[in-house]
């Protein structure tokens, strides 16, 4: 049976299941390697995964509806979370989905037809003091207004990346003296 | 303005400072592990801990060194350490803050703790989110080894440890530190039931400790500048040293600021965080994470150590502080915490399983304009039968927004039985949405 997982991931995968006395234990880096080369974990990549870890699949499948992060299908390029738990609903977080609306024409659960973009609505991303936001694939963007968000989607769309993105967290940031 | 001076965001609020090991190391970074391996016995380091009286930051507040001294000393298999840094508590961002500006903080308090308690393996159980952090915590590891710090013969001491990022995927649950060791184990993440304790069988069943990211980072300070010193400062009665408070909602300057534990709220939101966005009145806060009750401006002489607010009927917890302005609708605050919960909730015991939907029900039912006056019995009744019969204590948690918001505001949840709307808002708020997979 060929293996779902790339020649340079499969190198990995002894190194990730060494890291633990169990096997099992291996599961979530195991299905965050699988993701991150599909873009979701298919069912065929939890078959081999069980069987990388002598596990049944409905052992690995369980696990997988239970963690939120995992998808089960594939998504566009770019999923935008947007936190909605209080605190940034209290600063503005149903605007940012007018926001992103207004700009690229989905609501909560929809992906654009080009495949680029899937909205989604997720729980505390732990930036509360910097809301609005939203993850984008593994990135924050936090203190958002609407001219970002638009500058975010167009550099996105145009260089699969954006300078906006937060790097190494400090908030208040640090003001010169 | 009273100025307080850091100790955990001490380094970071230096210009410059890139959390780098040689940054770290020039103010100091791992003379404390220095000062220890090889030099202090493991049992002389616990007692160090217990007699600073540093307390748990994840939430619960347990004595650090008390959680560490009940590792059987006596056990001949391997132990672990775990370092909680799943921080998921809605209004709590701090540990984010303190991994990804100064890593090599925590990892020498986890080397002190590992050599404590005498493991030799360590994980990092981080949310699955902080992908950035967790990048930073690999590159800050790979330092790490190649100075000698980890490995099998750390500093030429002989003692051997090793570090291992794991990183989690999207389940609040996952912060309660049984349901922690259930994911790293390759679970689903449901609490387990205790006793038995992690203490005694945890991961892999084999003892463990398992620590939040702000504990471990205190502990280099500890061995650095002594028990005593530590014990002197915040509340020195049972809530010492300093700790990270996060400020969101409306305040003017939300963000992490690190304070003595044992001011008042009153400076914490007028004074540090700047006071409230617009200068409109404070209608009520949450004190610690959204497993807190809501506390209101009556509570704002309460200062912030775990006994004080705990007698004001609340609870510290992770030191997430969420301020609401007049004008924010406390039933529609509610729904949102229990949208939360509800989303949250591991499915393992009954209480919580089928009361989290239905207690999400009949706020929303409530905020949208459909409520009954039946309804505001049925919602204390439903959370008298969540309190206390679950596993963990996310039942607690799930109703302390509603018992408290009654409490409070119960004023509030009959005008809008009464309006049959909610009176707070021009338009009715959007329906919330169920995401499915």
């Amino acid at each position: 049976m060929s293996s779902m997982f790339s020649k340079a991931a499969q190198e990995r995968i002894p190194g990730i299941i060494a890291r633990y006395p169990e096997k099992r234990a291996a599961l979530l880096p195991l299905l965050w390697l699988a993701q991150e080369e599909q873009g979701y974990v298919s069912e065929e990549a939890m078959k081999e995964i069980a069987g990388l870890l002598n596990l049944t699949p409905p052992q690995v499948y369980e696990a997988v509806t239970f963690y939120t992060m995992y998808n089960r299908r594939p998504i566009g390029k770019y999923h935008i979370q947007v936190c909605r738990s209080l605190m940034c609903a209290l600063v503005g977080m149903e605007n940012l989905l007018g926001w992103i609306h207004d700009k690229v024409g989905i609501k909560v659960g929809q992906t654009t037809p080009d495949g680029l973009f899937t909205l989604s609505q997720v729980e505390c991303l732990a930036s509360c003091g910097t809301g609005p936001m939203m993850q984008v694939n593994d990135d924050y963007y936090e203190r958002l207004t609407q001219d970002k968000v638009n500058r975010i989607l167009d550099d996105l769309k145009r260089d699969g990346k954006c300078p906006l993105a937060t790097g190494p967290f400090m908030f208040p940031e640090l003001t010169a003296k | 303005m009273a100025t307080h001076e850091p100790l955990l965001l001490k380094n970071m609020s230096q210009p410059g400072y890139t959390g780098s090991l040689a940054d770290y190391e020039r103010t100091g970074g791992y003379q404390a592990l220095k000062k220890v391996l090889g030099k202090i016995p493991p049992a002389e380091i616990i007692e160090m801990v217990k007699k600073s009286g540093l307390r748990g930051r994840g939430g619960a507040g347990f004595p650090t060194g008390v959680k560490w001294s009940f590792i059987p000393k006596d056990h001949p298999g391997p132990r672990y350490l775990i370092c909680n840094a799943d921080e998921s508590e809605p209004g709590t961002f701090k540990d984010r803050q303190l991994m990804e500006r100064d890593p090599h903080q925590m990892l020498e308090g986890m080397i002190i703790a590992a050599y404590a308690i005498s493991a030799h393996t360590a994980y990092i159980y981080i949310r699955g989110e902080f992908v950035l952090g967790a990048r930073i915590l690999e590159r800050a590891l790979e330092e790490a080894y190649q100075a000698g710090y980890l490995g099998s013969n750390i500093l030429g001491t002989g003692f051997a440890l090793d570090i291992y990022v794991h990183r989690g995927a999207g389940a609040y649950i996952c912060g309660e530190e049984t349901a922690l060791l259930e994911s790293l184990e390759g679970k689903r993440g449901l609490p387990r039931t205790k006793p038995p304790f992690p203490a005694t069988h945890g991961l892999f069943q084999k003892p463990t400790v398992v620590n939040n990211v702000e504990t471990l980072a205190n502990v280099p300070h500890i061995v650095n500048r002594g028990p005593e010193w530590f014990a002197s400062t915040g509340n020195p009665l049972k809530s010492t040293g300093t700790r990270v408070f996060c400020m969101s909602g409306h305040v003017k300057r939300p963000g992490n600021y690190e304070v003595p534990m044992g001011i008042p709220f009153r400076e914490m939101i007028y004074d540090i965080a700047g006071g409230m966005r617009g200068d409109k009145p404070l209608k009520a806060f949450i004190p610690g994470g959204a497993s807190a009750a809501f506390l209101t401006p009556a509570h704002l002489d309460v200062t912030l150590d775990f006994e004080s607010v705990a007698q004001a009927g609340s609870m510290l917890g992770s030191g997430g502080i969420t301020v609401m302005e007049e004008g924010t609708c406390m039933v529609w605050a509610a729904e949102n915490l229990l949208y939360f919960f509800n989303h949250e909730s591991c499915g393992k015991c009954t209480p919580c399983r089928e009361g989290s939907p239905w207690l999400l029900q009949i706020l929303s039912r409530i905020e949208h304009g459909k409520g009954k006056m039946d309804d505001l019995a049925t919602l204390l009744r439903l959370c008298g039968n969540i309190a206390g019969r679950t596993v963990c204590a996310f039942g607690d948690a799930e109703i302390a927004p509603i018992t408290s918001t009654l409490r409070h505001f119960r004023d509030e949840y009959e005008a809008h039985v009464r309006e049959q709307r909610c009176p707070f808002r021009p338009q009715p708020a959007p329906e919330l949405i169920t995401v499915g997979h």
